[in-house]
Formats: C-alpha cells, sequence, structure tokens
C-alpha cells in the first residue's frame, strides 16, 4: 500500500537518497540533527545560567556591575553571531591555549561541541539576561518584600517566590530564545561543524540533489520547532496553574 | 526575535551631568586606552590595500539589507492581512509560510534557494536563452531573495498583530463616512498598524542585519566577506574581526537612531 502511494508519486528516488543505511544519507542526517539539538540544549542551558546572574546583576548590581553588563548585552545584540563565533571560536582557543602553555601544559584543539555550546551560550545569555530582567521585574514587589519580612536568605527567595513567580512571565521570551538556538546551530557549519545544515550540504553537494535534501532538513528543523511549541505551551500552561482564569484576556 | 512593541515612548537623551557620573568617566577613560593600545600595537598595515574592497563590501551590505527590508516589508503587508483578516483561503496559506519561514534557519533557507535554484535553472534552454540569463548566473539575486523572503516571513507576523491592534472604532467611522475600501486601507488602517508595529520593526531590521554576513557563504562579496579574505591572505585573525565588530555596531546605531527619528516624526496620543 505505501510502497505504491509512493511509486505513484514518484518518489522512488527520494525514498532511495534518504535511507537510513549507508547508501542513502538519511541517517547521516540523523546524526547532524542529534549534534543540533545537543548544541541547542547547552547553549541553551549556558545562556539560562550567564542570563539568571546577568538579570540579577541588572536589577540589584551596583552601577559599574550595571553599566558592564549593558556594554554586553548591547554588544552581542548589536553584531552578527556568525562574526561573534568567529571571534569567540579563535580567541577562545588561542587565550585557553595561552593559559595552558603558561600552566606548562601542551596545546589542545577545542572540540566543535565544546566551542559550539561555549560560543552560541554567550550569544543566548544576552538575550535571556534581557528576557529574564523583564520577568523578575514583572514579579509584584510586596511579594518579594513579603520574603524579606520573613527574613529569608537571598538565595531561598530566589529559589522559593522570584524564580516561580517569574516563570510564567519569562516562558514565551524563553521559547523564543530556544528557537532561536536551534536555528543558531546551523551558524556552525561556516566554521565547519558538522550539524545538520553541514551534513545537508554535504549530502547535497554528493549526490547533486539539492532540493530533496535541504527541504527534508527543513522538515526536521520545522518538527523540532512545532513540537518544542507544544512543548513550550504546555510548560506555560503548567506555570500558570493556580492562576485566575482571566476571560477575554490575550 | 519577537517582541511585544514596547510603549511608545519619545526618546530623550538624558542630560550629560547625569551620564557623567564618576564611573562612567573611568570606564570611558578605559575604553580610550583600549582604543588606544589597539591602534598602535595591533596590525594595520593591510588596511590601505583593502580599503577600496571594504568599501564595496560595505555598499553592498547596505544595500542589500536595505533593499530586502524594503521589499520583504511590502510582501509583509498582505501577509500580515490575510492573516488577520483575510478568508481561511488566504489565512492557512499565509500562515504556513510563517511559520516555515520562522522555524528553519536563515542559512538553510539561503542555500536551498542558491544551490537548488542555482542548479535548476540552467536545465532549462529557455531560461538560459532569457535576458535575466545573466544575472541568474551571479550570486546577489539568490542572496536578495533568501533574504527578502526571511524578513517577509518575520514581519507578515508581527504586521498580523499590528492589523489587529487596530481600534475596531476607527475603521467603522471611516467606514460610516463613505470611504471606499481601499482609501481606508491607505488613509487609516495601515498608517495605523505601521505606527504600532514600528518599534518592533526596528529591532527586526537590526536582526535582518545580523543575518546578512550569511550570503558570504554563497560568495557574494559582502563587509563580512572582505574581512574573511584579509584573514585568508595575511593570516591575520583578530585585527579585521575587530574592524567587522565595529562596522556592525556602528550600522545597528544608525538603524536604531533612524527608527527611532521615523517614531518620533509621527505625531501620537495612543490612550
Amino acid at each position: 500500500m505505501i510502497d505504491a502511494l509512493i511509486e505513484a508519486l514518484g518518489l522512488g528516488r527520494t525514498v532511495e537518497l534518504l535511507a537510513l543505511s549507508p547508501p542513502g544519507w538519511g541517517g547521516n542526517l540523523l546524526r547532524g540533527l542529534v549534534a543540533s539539538i545537543q548544541i541547542a540544549l547547552g547553549a541553551f542551558a549556558m545562556g539560562l545560567v550567564i542570563g539568571l546572574f546577568g538579570a540579577w546583576g541588572k536589577l540589584y548590581g551596583g552601577p559599574v556591575t550595571r553599566d558592564l553588563l549593558a556594554v554586553y548585552t548591547t554588544v552581542v545584540r548589536a553584531v552578527p553571531e556568525l562574526v561573534l563565533i568567529l571571534i569567540l571560536y579563535y580567541a577562545g582557543t588561542d587565550l585557553l591555549n595561552r593559559a595552558l602553555m603558561a600552566v606548562g601544559y601542551g596545546r589542545v584543539e577545542l572540540s566543535g561541541v565544546v566551542a559550539g555550546i561555549g560560543v552560541l551560550g554567550i550569544v543566548q545569555g544576552a538575550y535571556a539576561t534581557e528576557v529574564l530582567r523583564g520577568a523578575i521585574q514583572a514579579v509584584p514587589a510586596g511579594q518579594v518584600e513579603a520574603g524579606r519580612a520573613f527574613g529569608m536568605p537571598a538565595l531561598m527567595l530566589m529559589r522559593r517566590i522570584v524564580l516561580p513567580a517569574m516563570l510564567p512571565f519569562a516562558i514565551p521570551g524563553l521559547a523564543n530564545l530556544w528557537l532561536i538556538a536551534t536555528k543558531d546551530t546551523a551558524l556552525l557549519a561556516v566554521v565547519g561543524f558538522a550539524e545538520l545544515t553541514l551534513e545537508t550540504r554535504q549530502a547535497a553537494a554528493a549526490t547533486r540533489h539539492y532540493f530533496t535534501f535541504f527541504l527534508a532538513a527543513g522538515a526536521l528543523y520545522l518538527t523540532v520547532t512545532l513540537i518544542s511549541a507544544r512543548l513550550f505551551g504546555r510548560l506555560e500552561r503548567w506555570a500558570r496553574r493556580g492562576e485566575p482564569d482571566v476571560a477575554g484576556a490575550r | 526575535m519577537m517582541r511585544a512593541g514596547r510603549p511608545a515612548m519619545r526618546f530623550r537623551p538624558p542630560p550629560l551631568g547625569e551620564f557623567l557620573r564618576p564611573h562612567r568617566v573611568v570606564m570611558l577613560l578605559i575604553l580610550l586606552g583600549i582604543v588606544a593600545w589597539c591602534a598602535l600595537n595591533l596590525r594595520w598595515h593591510w588596511l590601505p590595500r583593502y580599503s577600496d574592497l571594504a568599501l564595496q563590501g560595505l555598499w553592498r551590505t547596505i544595500w542589500l539589507l536595505a533593499l530586502s527590508c524594503f521589499l520583504g516589508f511590502l510582501l509583509a503587508v498582505p501577509l500580515g492581512l490575510a492573516q488577520a483578516v483575510g478568508p481561511r483561503v488566504l489565512a492557512v496559506p499565509a500562515r504556513a509560510f510563517c511559520t516555515v519561514i520562522r522555524g528553519t534557519p536563515l542559512l538553510l533557507q539561503l542555500w536551498l534557494i542558491y544551490f537548488g535554484l542555482g542548479s535548476l535553472f540552467p536545465q532549462y534552454p529557455w531560461i538560459r536563452e532569457s535576458e535575466l540569463w545573466p544575472y541568474l548566473r551571479e550570486a546577489w539575486p539568490y542572496a536578495l531573495l533568501a533574504l527578502t523572503i526571511s524578513f517577509a516571513g518575520y514581519e507578515g507576523e508581527v504586521m498580523r498583530g499590528a492589523f489587529k491592534s487596530v481600534p475596531r472604532g476607527q475603521l467603522e467611522a471611516a467606514r460610516a463616512m463613505g470611504m471606499p475600501r481601499l482609501t481606508l486601507f491607505r488613509r487609516v488602517w495601515l498608517p495605523q498598524a505601521v505606527q504600532r508595529a514600528l518599534p518592533t520593526l526596528g529591532g527586526e531590521t537590526v536582526l535582518q542585519l545580523k543575518g546578512t554576513p550569511l550570503v558570504a557563504t554563497i560568495t557574494v562579496v559582502d563587509i563580512y566577506a572582505v574581512t574573511a579574505r584579509v584573514r585568508q591572505d595575511t593570516f591575520i585573525i583578530y585585527e579585521p574581526l575587530l574592524l567587522l565588530t565595529v562596522v556592525y555596531l556602528m550600522i545597528a546605531g544608525l538603524i536604531v537612531l533612524f527608527f527611532r527619528w521615523l517614531e518620533g516624526r509621527i505625531p501620537q496620543r495612543l490612550g
């Protein structure tokens, strides 16, 4: 039945090309997808950590911290990711090697995954700082003051009050950031890291079936996007549990 | 990035005395020191040799950005309109287009268009014999097409929200005055939608600027490609990248200022 349908649509060649075992290139594409998702997850997590500290610094830090963080978020948000990737990739490897030489170890080559996560994490951190700062600001001041009045230390205040209360405000922005992270992994193709886009290009160039492979990769990216959107929607509903239902609110 | 339009505020620079607090003076001095150190201690001897090429690249970046934003916005208006009020036949494809564009990386779209269409066109003799063929053999039309489509996809979504946010009473009032539909659109609906979308559009234009260096991967020589060539020719890594960062910062700053000026020109009294 399925075979007949494939034949009728003239997709026999496509199925052959996208087969998972070696004559087909499907396995390479999936490996690329796994690498992309790994980097996106790592970068997103790193961005969250940077963003949390960044937001804290921007809201409660001294004037110097605040200005330095402003420089960080402005520069990262204005300079193309591709340029930042090159700078951080070269400078990062260089600085690391100089530090290692100084301590007396030999040179190391940063692996693509580590470099990718580091670079995209720093980029994500700048956006996450802004998202989380806005979300923390949206928490009613009285709640934080109430926590302080009970003598909660700063960390407990953050864990018990600020983080759960800001989550509903932060999740839409964070969902956007996650989508940006998955799409930004494609930029690592330019520095030669074998993630989905580069694997696709290699498969396409080898077989000269450009449309087949690029469309297949597009479908994979789109699947990731749509599934993540669904998951984040569910997460937001969970974060908003217990909130009164506001009829007619958008 | 999608952000809800921030409240329309007129930008007023803070007075200089307030800006120049002691720690900022120190930070500015440190910045000046770093700039001076960079100017004196780094290698800039390649600069005169590549300056012509760099200016050409800069010009190419700027017109690619401006043209793709302009054309993309022209496409975004019908896309947003179709999604906001169009019949299902139009709304569903428009939404699908925006979802697909926003859900896949720009680099992939660029390569699909350049390598895919680029390998398809030569197979048809009538395309090869047409007047357009000399252009289709170059890379920039594909770059422009990809950037335009991408901008249209993101902005279609923005314009959908903008069209929907225009108060219904405004449209009803115009209709009650007997305005023809096109006039209503041109005089009432579109201007108010654009006004609401302007802060977001400014941010999106900066994001589009950040997408332009990708065209270097399909052999368009923009400012990014020039620095890549300097790196290949001379093995100097940091200096061209530093200069490139400054150039992009300046272009982004100019875009922000331009949109602030644009926003300031529109008289507004939003409730």
